[in-house]
């Protein structure tokens, strides 16, 4: 997913910078006469509406397909959910286990003792898998199913005082 | 539809205010990069602070910046909005006089209280700081907010004073009887149209954001007045959120002036102008939920509401104010200087600034990329090469000798090296997120260093450049103030 919103982003970044660009370099001779232009450019405009309804529409209803807040993410998963107890702590993490088997959905219900964290699961490559925010009096449930054994680390997400960046905690996944 | 020419203004010369107003925003401005350069180099592993002075100077740096975009903003519409209603030089300076106080009372709560909640001071935090800061530090830090909030609430209820009593109403002065009736190209122009919308947005985002500080303030010394902290999330992210992006919103009329006294081409309030800037109007208030995509525990039709927003939003940027900066532009012999290309380049970074913060606030991509540095590389994109541009484009055309007065190769350098620097910067921020190195840590894991160090250079030249644009604009401040033509004829134009 990430690599995706970095692509896509470039892609569209430089599209938008061909687009100043050309315009910069066609800049220098001037056509007095700015009707003409304005209409063309009206049409041109027109244009560019309707693209960007008919790219980013879908794109926008697709992506919301596949929410993380509900239930139905793991309904397909085999087997029961296996639950754990997630609570952040002014710098630590509080974990009800830290062992999880991979292949089995994985319910983690977040919240926090006393102030906002955030409790973001990264994967042995420390990339980040899934997330979610940490916060007193709410608790906030993310279902993830591991594919690959090894050790995720915890991060904490949401910046908490002088020791956020050392509040990491760590689950290992393995088979059965 | 309404034909529309263009209309020579005269440039006018800043007012004592517009320029207090300038200096005091290129000089934070300058101090609180430089307070960047140092957060990026103590992530790098270049210089060792420790975390407590970085978690400090990130809450310095944050409501800084923050507090000096809204003072440039602001000064950017003052300037220009004051040509078509009467507006009041006292309360515009008593706007910065309360700024100045909260300014200090911050510096106060950072410097000698320690003070480090961070900018947002999410509820509940500054009240339970494990002992590193003491409640008055807190209360130091939010009362100097609630200041600035004031002073800019008693800003915009002057500036909605003065529109409605030029145009009658809001409705109005957002063109709507153009918009929903026949254009009779007697709509009122850009800039009260854009400040019109800034003010219904702002009055209501200081309000909201006055009211959390009033509760946070109480529940500071009345623990027993305890507030639900998604409720304090909300409030202080729909605050923030409103008021940052007002700043933008603010500084573009900077754009929809000078621009087309460059290119002697009309950037007239026509149907599609007015609608996207009513829809904008919606957007920028129902929007803030896309801070808080990761709060599972919120109303999901509202997260909804933000990712949908998100899509929506980029709409007016893209087709609007940026294809419209491209119309007037194009085949048009604008003359380049140093104010034409700032104010050019800066509608390109709010443009391809909004192209990965929409992507952020997509639901499934924000599961995996929220508060890494993601966030600051998008924000940064629109705010340094888009907001920040803008307000150094105005400070170049107030400062400009004459009209067709030259540059120096280290003015055009230093554009270059902005430019450059401000993309290279964003775009390292963006690849980390990418790579999800998280955002607001102190100390790095080794494997995040390169990005920081790439990050630091680049961070390095826009400070360099911002400091040849400044010193620029303060041995100019004579020339600033007085009234004559700046703006270059474009070549091949009739006289």
């Amino acid at each position: 997913m990430q690599e995706i919103a970095w692509q896509l982003s470039l892609v569209l970044m430089t599209l938008v910078a061909f687009g100043f660009g050309f315009v910069a370099i066609n800049s220098g001779v001037r056509e007095e006469d700015y009707t003409p232009l304005q209409k063309r450019g009206y049409r041109i405009r027109s244009k560019l509406f309707w693209t960007l309804v008919a790219v980013l529409g879908p794109a926008m209803i697709y992506t919301l397909l596949d929410l993380p807040y509900g239930a139905s993410r793991t309904g397909n998963q085999a087997g029961p959910a296996q639950v754990v107890e997630a609570t952040g702590h002014q710098w630590r993490w509080e974990l009800s286990r830290d062992r999880v088997v991979k292949d089995q959905p994985v319910e983690f219900r977040v919240t926090s003792a006393d102030i906002n964290h955030g409790f973001g699961i990264y994967d042995a490559e420390m990339h980040l898998v899934a997330q979610t925010q940490a916060m007193p009096g709410y608790t906030n449930t993310i279902r993830h199913t591991f594919t690959a054994e090894g050790t995720y680390r915890i991060l904490c997400m949401e910046y908490c005082g002088i020791a956020h960046h050392n509040m990491m905690s760590e689950i290992k996944v393995g088979s059965l | 539809m309404a034909n529309y020419t263009y209309e020579h203004t005269p440039d006018r010369g800043a007012t004592a205010g517009v320029l207090a107003y300038l200096g005091t925003a290129c000089a934070v401005l300058l101090l609180m990069m430089l307070v960047g350069l140092l957060m990026r180099l103590e992530q790098a592993q270049i210089i060792d602070l420790g975390a407590n002075w970085f978690y400090e100077l990130m809450t310095l740096h944050g409501a800084g910046m923050v507090g000096i975009a809204g003072i440039a903003g602001a000064a950017v519409m003052w300037h220009f909005l004051r040509q078509y209603v009467d507006l009041s030089p006292g309360i515009f300076l008593a706007n910065l006089a309360l700024f100045l106080v909260g300014v200090v009372m911050i510096i106060g709560s950072i410097v000698f209280g320690h003070f480090h909640a961070a900018w947002t001071f999410l509820y509940p935090m500054p009240s339970q700081s494990m002992g590193m800061w003491s409640q008055e530090a807190a209360a130091l830090f939010m009362g100097g907010l609630l200041v600035i909030g004031v002073g800019f609430l008693l800003l915009h209820l002057d500036i909605a004073r003065a529109i409605v009593a030029r145009y009658g109403n809001f409705a109005r002065a957002l063109g709507w009887p153009q918009l929903f009736g026949h254009d009779d190209g007697n709509a009122p122009p850009p800039t009260v149209v854009a400040s019109t919308m800034v003010t219904i947005v702002n009055i209501v985002g200081l309000v909201v954001g006055a009211s959390i500080l009033t509760m946070m303030l109480l529940n500071l010394y009345l623990p027993e007045f305890t507030i639900d902290a998604m409720l304090a999330k909300g409030m202080i992210y729909f605050f923030g959120h409103v008021f940052i992006n007002a700043t933008i919103y603010m500084a573009v009329i900077a754009v929809y002036e000078i621009l087309p006294r460059y290119t002697q081409r009309p950037w007239k309030a026509n149907k599609v102008f007015l609608a996207s800037w009513s829809a904008s109007t919606l957007m920028v208030m129902f929007i803030f939920p896309h801070h808080l995509l990761m709060d599972f525990a919120f109303p999901q039709w509202m997260l909804i509401m933000g990712h949908i927003i998100g899509y929506l939003n980029t709409v007016p940027i893209l087709v609007v104010t940026g294809y419209g900066a491209l119309m007037i532009v194009f085949r048009s012999g604008i003359r380049w200087d140093m104010a034409s290309r700032l104010l050019f380049l800066s509608l390109f970074g709010w443009a391809a600034g909004a192209m990965p913060a929409f992507i952020d606030g997509t639901i499934t991509v924000n599961y995996v990329m929220h508060n890494t540095l993601w966030v600051p590389g998008h924000f940064h994109t629109y705010l340094l090469l888009g907001m920040v541009a803008m307000v150094f484009g105005f400070i170049y055309y107030l400062g400009k000798p004459g009209q067709n007065a030259a540059e120096g190769w280290l003015d055009r350098a230093a554009f270059w090296g902005f430019s450059s620097g401000a993309l290279g910067f964003t775009l390292s921020f963006l690849y980390a997120g990418k790579e999800s190195v998280a955002r607001r840590y102190a100390v790095h894991l080794p494997e995040w260093l390169p990005y920081d160090r790439v990050g630091s250079v680049f961070a390095a030249l826009v400070v360099a450049s911002s400091l040849l644009f400044v010193l620029r604009f303060f041995s100019r401040l004579g020339a600033a103030g007085r009234d004559y033509a700046r703006a270059p004829l474009a070549q091949g134009a009739a006289a």
